[in-house]
């Protein structure tokens, strides 16, 4: 099956700092993918770097087929404009760790700026297929409520809501549950099993084991800016090889 | 003692607290107020002279035109300052630099001094000349509505700047990238996510230099501009009515600003809507 996402020797320093030491791998349409690892491993920046919210320093990320921040040709890769790599993106759904709704709008209105802003969506019928994106999270009686009025959990369905109604082709989730109360990460991770059964294609960096071994198809292990192990779920949940893998493993499961 | 003993709440009677020292602030402020009041009543003013001066046609007109130049003062210098705080937090250091210029030369030399420049401008270029276009001379160009405009215009911008600039930045990054996540551009970000958050933060001072730039404007009387002073001294030249003239002048100043605080409220309000139902509402001092 042809890759959705292509990271190929993709390097990113900050400064003299080297978050990614030259990562590559793929992940098929469909695929639920976890990364784990220690924090400061990379695995964010890693995700950043596929919608280029950080810019690589070396290496390319392909997102079906494109190359993300760049136009090929003859052998030349010249750098998008601003509103291109603003098209691209729109393809590329994410959620973040502090939800970052928009504080100003309402419940409605986050979700169908994207949708009205960037896709010139009618009004009318991007409200209405808000709605079911809010109903889809649990949230379709809270439509006209703001984000301050709500619990750090329902901000957090109302923020996939809102990538969702951009009908991307990958979604991706920079450790989703980790800014919520423990009593708020069951709500969260329900809606993205249920998104994992419904066949999108999902790459999640998360602290979540027991969500990792229920929801992933294949999980990636990340240590010191490159990836030190991939599998499947069950192999390398249940048989680690890499020593490191094994540490941080038997760390998190206290 | 048993707790039997002890007198329940209604068997009390819950003395206050007097205030003396608030008592002979009172005292005091009245006293103060009283004999100010008397003072002007019996002092060498006739204020008929004031209310009949109040509604003047040439009073009216002069409040008119402080209010049009203040309107198109802030316009050019919120353009100025929104564009200027921009280039201020770009990655480009010509632009950066050229940003922190601006600001230093326009917040360091007086306000009244870059009137009489702007005005004066005709004793440095005689003409303005545009190739093949127009070449007019530059008193034509530069009336005194237009030097002012200028003057307070980019004088007012080199202020609103900062102003602008603390605003956008306190919108956090998360924003930037929530809107470049779902396919926005900067300037879309901008306009519908940044600007309304950072108006928050921007429309408090905002308010407070749209008020100063009312009473700035009486400034340009001294370039020959139509504002209030200017058409209170053409009527105190000719009938030498000089304090009940600028009473006249004071009150039409204080009822304007009084006016533009109230709507500074609202639009406070306005631009806070969201928070409301939050806990994180400002402390009540």
């Amino acid at each position: 099956m042809k890759p959705i996402i292509e990271i190929s020797k993709v390097r990113k320093a900050f400064g003299t700092v080297e978050a990614l030491k030259g990562v590559s791998c793929d992940i098929a349409e469909g695929e639920v993918v976890c990364i784990l690892g220690p924090s400061g491993s990379g695995k964010s920046t890693l995700l950043r770097c596929i919608n280029q919210l950080e810019r690589p320093t070396s290496g390319i990320v392909r997102v079906g087929g494109e190359i993300i921040g760049y136009r090929e040709q003859a052998n030349h890769l010249y750098a998008l404009s601003n509103r291109q790599l603003a098209a691209q993106r729109s393809k590329i759904g994410m959620v973040f760790q502090q939800f970052n709704l928009f504080p100003h709008m309402t419940v409605l209105e986050n979700v169908i700026e994207g949708p009205v802003r960037v896709k010139k969506e009618l009004r009318a019928a991007s409200i209405q297929s808000a709605l079911q994106f809010l109903e889809r999270v649990g949230l379709a009686d809270k439509a006209n409520a703001y984000p301050s009025q709500l619990s750090g959990g329902q901000q957090q369905r109302v923020a996939i809501a809102r990538a969702l109604a951009m009908k991307p082709s990958v979604m991706l989730f920079d450790e989703p549950t980790s800014a919520l109360d423990p009593e708020l990460v069951g709500e969260v991770l329900l809606v993205m099993k249920e998104l994992a059964r419904s066949g999108l294609t999902m790459v999640i960096v998360t602290h979540e084991i027991a969500f990792a071994r229920e929801a992933a198809n294949r999980i990636i292990f990340m240590d010191g800016g490159a990836i030190v192990e991939a599998g499947k779920t069950g192999d390398l949940l249940g048989n680690p090889k890499n020593p490191r893998t094994r540490e941080f493993l038997a760390a998190v499961r206290h | 003692m048993s707790k039997n003993d002890l007198n329940t709440p209604d068997e009390y009677v819950f003395v206050r607290k007097i205030h003396y020292g608030r008592y002979l602030a009172v005292a005091l402020i009245i006293l103060l107020l009283g004999i100010i009041v008397r003072a002007f009543v019996v002092g060498k003013i006739a204020w008929a002279v004031v209310g009949e001066y109040l509604f003047d046609r040439d009073i009216m007109a002069g409040i008119v035109n402080s209010m049009i130049l203040t309107v198109f003062v802030m316009v050019v210098g919120v353009m100025l300052a929104v564009t200027v705080a921009l280039m201020a937090g770009s990655k480009n250091p010509v632009l950066r630099y050229t940003a922190r210029g601006y600001m230093f030369v326009f917040r360091s030399v007086p306000i009244l001094l870059q009137l009489l420049i702007w005005y004066n401008l005709a004793l440095i270029f005689p003409q303005i000349t545009i190739p093949f276009v127009v070449s007019v001379s530059t008193t034509q160009v530069l009336t005194p509505f237009v030097a002012a405009l200028l003057a307070f215009g980019i004088a007012q911008g080199a202020y609103t700047t900062e102003v602008i600039r603390s605003g956008l930045l306190s919108v956090g990054r998360g924003q930037v990238e929530a809107a470049a996540s779902i396919g926005m551009t900067y300037s879309q970000s901008l306009y519908r996510i940044i600007i309304p958050q950072a108006m928050r933060v921007i429309v408090p001072p905002l308010g407070n230099e749209t008020i100063g730039m009312v009473k700035y404007t009486s400034l340009a009387s001294v370039i020959q501009y139509r504002e209030i002073i200017y058409s209170a001294q053409s009527i105190y030249f000719a009938s030498g009515r000089v304090i009940e003239m600028l009473m006249v002048c004071a009150f039409w100043y204080a009822l304007v600003i009084g006016i533009l605080s109230i709507v500074q409220g609202y639009i406070e309000r306005y631009y806070n809507r969201s928070s409301r139902g939050s806990a994180a509402g400002e402390a009540d001092l």
